[in-house]
């Protein structure tokens, strides 16, 4: 579904990405972990050109991304991003927020989007929240409404950027589960994540990002319970201790 | 003091401030859509368009309201063989002004928009316009709402500088009135009661926007 090859990313004189070369199938869940600034997030980032590479090629579905004849909105549709601070539209009502680009972008009827909107409400349980605007929300409702934001548009992946980072501890569960239900039944995900419990349990391939480059890759369980380089033996000892 | 006067002058003043709300409004009005423009291309990746932007604001900025109205009152309908009447070069001038001051306005609001704001928009795949318009226009105009309603009430009283090229507005009948009747005090209360009363109403109705603008705002 995502063929990444050589994919390379500089700010100024800094690179970022130093060559990541990666396939990613229909229904895998990725997730790739690494200490800060190893380059997960930009990594995740290139793939709906968030952030323009340097070098190297993303094929999405048959199309190169940073093609300039390829229209990129066109294939941001096809790709959901959730973001680690929500980014929820705080001028809107979260069912504005939802249906703005079902509405705006697919030229769906207004009462077409709003009836997938309330879907994905229900879904994640939060129906009762439809007409409160963001700031109403605590952390946890907010991200679960930027993943039915996300999914409204019928993605065909799910790009998740440090998705629970930013909550409370008592929140993070919530998320986990929708996407966890998510990943059941069968979305394609990319999550980059701190949560290593969740790597372990939904992750169907889990990447190891240092430096800018892949170390390792392979199952959960090949990475956590058998990892081959001395930098993931690291990484896992410091943050499985906890 | 003898405010007499008003019985045979209060249709100068009633003339006056027509013509000073007419100037104000369509100069209120075109240097909003004036400014909006320069500061999207100030903003622009376009080099061009972000250096005829940058230009244009300090050298408006630079020079005085006054200079720029007589070079406008004079010059333009003689680099354009047009007579566009006196009161559509006031209008011009004051817009053409007031455009620079808020396209900075405008800029710095965009600016406090949180990026995450607009990569949210574009990762649902609404194209950059969509997005400024949708997303973060009316974010930033919800924030620059207070400095532009000061824009606004600037303008009003800065209008009144188009007397001086013999524009009939608040100040020039205000002045007519001043000699007619030989006062030389009282017809300028007048005109500043009206000029407060103008901008006192604006500003009212200011806070009222932008207190239903911040509805969205109640937080838990």
């Amino acid at each position: 579904m995502i063929q990444v090859s050589n994919l390379q990313k500089k700010f100024g004189k800094l690179q970022v990405l130093k060559g990541i070369d990666s396939n990613i199938e229909q229904g895998e869940v990725i997730v790739v972990i690494g200490p800060s600034g190893s380059g997960k997030s930009t990594f995740l980032r290139c793939l709906n050109l968030l952030e323009e590479p340097s070098g190297g090629t993303i094929i999405f579905e048959g199309n190169s991304i940073t093609d300039k004849r390829n229209d990129i909105n066109k294939l941001r549709e096809k790709m959901g991003m959730v973001f680690q601070q929500f980014n929820l539209f705080p001028h809107m009502t979260v069912m504005e927020n939802i249906t703005l680009a079902p509405i705006h972008v697919k030229k769906l009827s207004k009462d077409e989007a709003e009836g997938i909107a309330l879907g994905l409400l229900k879904r994640i349980g939060l129906e009762d929240k439809a007409q409160a605007y963001p700031n109403q929300l605590s952390g946890g409702q907010k991200q679960r409404i930027a993943i039915a934001r996300a999914l409204a548009m019928a993605p065909d992946v799910m790009l998740f950027d440090e998705p629970t980072s930013a909550l409370d501890p008592e929140m993070v569960g919530e998320v986990l589960d929708v996407m966890r239900e998510l990943a059941a039944e069968g979305m394609t995900m990319v999550v980059v994540t701190h949560e290593m419990g969740f790597a372990k349990e939904v992750g169907s391939r889990v990447l190891f990002m240092d430096d800018g480059k892949i170390v390792e890759e392979g199952s959960p369980a090949e990475i956590f319970d058998n990892p081959k380089h001395a930098r993931t033996k690291d990484f896992l000892g410091k943050v499985l201790r906890y | 003091m003898d405010f007499s006067f008003l019985q045979k002058y209060y249709g100068f003043f009633i003339d006056g401030t027509s013509i000073t709300l007419f100037l104000s409004f369509f100069g209120v009005a075109l240097g909003v859509i004036l400014g909006v423009l320069l500061a999207l291309m100030k903003l622009s990746k376009n080099i061009l368009l972000k250096s005829f932007s940058s230009a244009y604001i300090e050298l408006v900025r630079g020079t005085p309201l006054l200079v720029q109205l007589y070079i406008i009152y004079y010059g333009l309908p003689r680099l354009v063989g047009i007579d566009f009447g006196d009161i559509t070069l006031g209008i011009v001038a004051i817009s053409l002004n007031s455009a620079a001051y808020v396209a900075e306005i405008i800029r710095a609001g965009i600016l406090s928009i949180d990026k995450g704001q607009m990569e949210a928009a574009r990762s649902l795949g609404m194209p950059h316009n969509m997005a400024m318009m949708k997303i973060i226009i009316p974010q930033a105009f919800k924030n620059i709402l207070p400095a532009l309603g000061n824009e606004f009430i600037v303008l009003i009283k800065e209008s009144s500088i188009v007397s001086v090229v013999g524009i009939h507005d608040l100040m020039y009948n205000a002045d007519t009135v001043r000699g007619n009747t030989y006062l030389p005090f009282e017809p300028l209360i007048i005109a500043a009661l009206i000029y407060f009363v103008i901008t006192f109403i604006l500003s009212k109705l200011l806070s009222l926007l932008e207190r239903r603008m911040r509805a969205g705002d109640s937080s838990i």
